[in-house]
């Protein structure tokens, strides 16, 4: 079984050299400690920037310079800076070749729901529905699993939905499944993970 | 006719009422007009409606007018880290229109832009497509979102000349130019107003035509999560 780290080690090799990626708030934001030599990807973040550097050395944090999760963090030499009219035009506009998001369900049919648990306290879909619109390639970082052990890998969501169809690839503590046409199909087993334990864990379907 | 006025309570002046919809920039608490948000505040006008992609903090921020009950309604993307916010819509006192990020940005570009309306892609199968109208291009299905046009927009930019011509620093332009083109009016709060001359027109982000006041001022400038990295020991 993978932990957080090694989901987001995981996702990391789904990175192409040259492409512009966003990435989610929580495991996503780890996926960054894992980009492989030799892969150059750009970040973005839906505030306003390209080029996201690192967090900021003690003393150096910039009240001016944020991420989409309000952190502080640093420019890069290749940053650019522009509103956030221009940056959701770049995520609509399919410029955006892939969003690593984390979700609380996803469907067979690629379905997502991550912002919202109806009476639960309300947050806001933020930039979230905007991204898996748009951006070229969405992949999915979870617990296959909730606290109670039921399946998030699901035949249809229940909580409402972030974007219909919009998931192509989802990556959790078990495995690697690609939403494809009639169901989920197993990529990957998770370290020291059966088949078996793959399927026992998913309520959603699994073709091939 | 100057643009220039000497107090964010001056720059306000005879464009505050009831009931009025306002558009504000920032993201968190980057780049938010804090002296405007404060001079509506001590200005006491209420029922007002806002535009602002979140919501402050309790205290700070548009948070400041939510603490008053100056605020009916919001229209907003992520309102997570006010819990008077939260308090608030969770007993019925104050109105919520959530909106996808992008489709809020797209909403001010456009009423600033004179475009009534858009389709978009971002939510549609969502709660968000509800009662929208859907239509086909090209084999995907998009929903049709407004333009917004405020009666004020309220932002905060890092330098202006006295044209009203703005230049925003590093992440704090956000929301700011969006917001700033749907106002009827804008009002702009700056940290410095540079003599005429001395921005490059090329780098100018946006252009003085949308700015109606400006006001320069000292700002907190607080930070929502500071986050850093330990210097690796040579």
């Amino acid at each position: 079984m993978w932990d957080r780290n090694q989901i987001a080690a995981r996702a990391a090799k789904e990175l192409q050299d040259g492409t512009y990626v966003n990435l989610g708030i929580g495991i996503p934001t780890l996926v960054s400690n894992y980009i492989p030599p030799g892969v150059n990807v750009t970040l973005q973040s839906e505030n306003g920037m390209l080029g996201m550097g690192p967090f900021p050395f003690e003393g150096e944090e910039d009240p001016d310079l944020i991420n989409a999760g309000k952190q502080t963090i640093t420019e890069l030499p290749q940053t650019a800076y522009f509103d956030s009219a221009q940056s959701f035009a770049m995520i609509r506009g399919g410029k955006i070749a892939m969003a690593i998001l984390g979700a609380m369900e996803v469907s067979e049919a690629g379905d997502l729901a991550n912002w919202m648990i109806p009476g639960k306290l309300v947050k806001g879909m933020g930039g979230a529905m905007d991204l898996v619109a748009g951006v070229g390639r969405v992949v999915v970082v979870m617990d296959h699993t909730s606290k109670h052990g039921e399946s998030k890998v699901l035949k249809a969501c229940t909580l409402p939905l972030t974007g219909k169809a919009v998931v192509n690839r989802i990556i959790t503590n078990l495995g690697v499944l690609d939403v494809v046409p009639g169901g989920l199909k197993i990529v990957e087993l998770a370290d020291g993970v059966s088949e078996a334990e793959l399927r026992a864990a998913t309520e959603g379907t699994i073709v091939g | 006719m100057t643009k220039v006025y000497p107090t964010a309570a001056a720059a306000l002046d005879g464009l505050l009422r009831d009931n009025l919809m306002i558009a504000a920039g920032g993201f968190g608490l980057c780049g938010i007009p804090e002296l405007l948000i404060a001079a509506i505040r001590d200005s006491g006008v209420k029922g007002l409606t806002v535009a602002s992609n979140n919501a402050g903090v309790d205290g700070f921020g548009l948070g400041q007018l939510l603490e008053t009950r100056q605020v009916r309604k919001m229209i907003s993307s992520y309102v997570g880290e006010n819990a008077e916010f939260m308090r608030q819509y969770l007993s019925g006192e104050l109105e919520l229109e959530f909106n996808p990020q992008g489709t809020l940005a797209e909403r001010m570009r456009a009423g600033g832009a004179g475009i009534p309306g858009f389709y978009t892609k971002t939510g549609v199968g969502t709660v968000i497509a509800e009662g929208k109208e859907h239509h086909d291009f090209d084999g995907h299905t998009y929903i049709l979102e407004r333009g917004i046009v405020a009666d004020l927009a309220i932002v905060k930019a890092w330098k202006a000349d006295p044209s009203g011509n703005l230049v925003f620093r590093k992440t704090a332009r956000n929301f700011n130019v969006p917001a700033a083109t749907c106002g009827r009016v804008c009002v702009a709060e700056v940290e410095e107003i540079v003599p005429l001359g001395s921005l490059d027109p090329d780098m100018i982000h946006l252009p003085g035509i949308y700015v109606h006041r400006l006001v320069q001022g000292t700002h907190e400038k607080r930070i929502e999560q500071r986050t850093v990295r330990k210097r690796e020991s040579v």
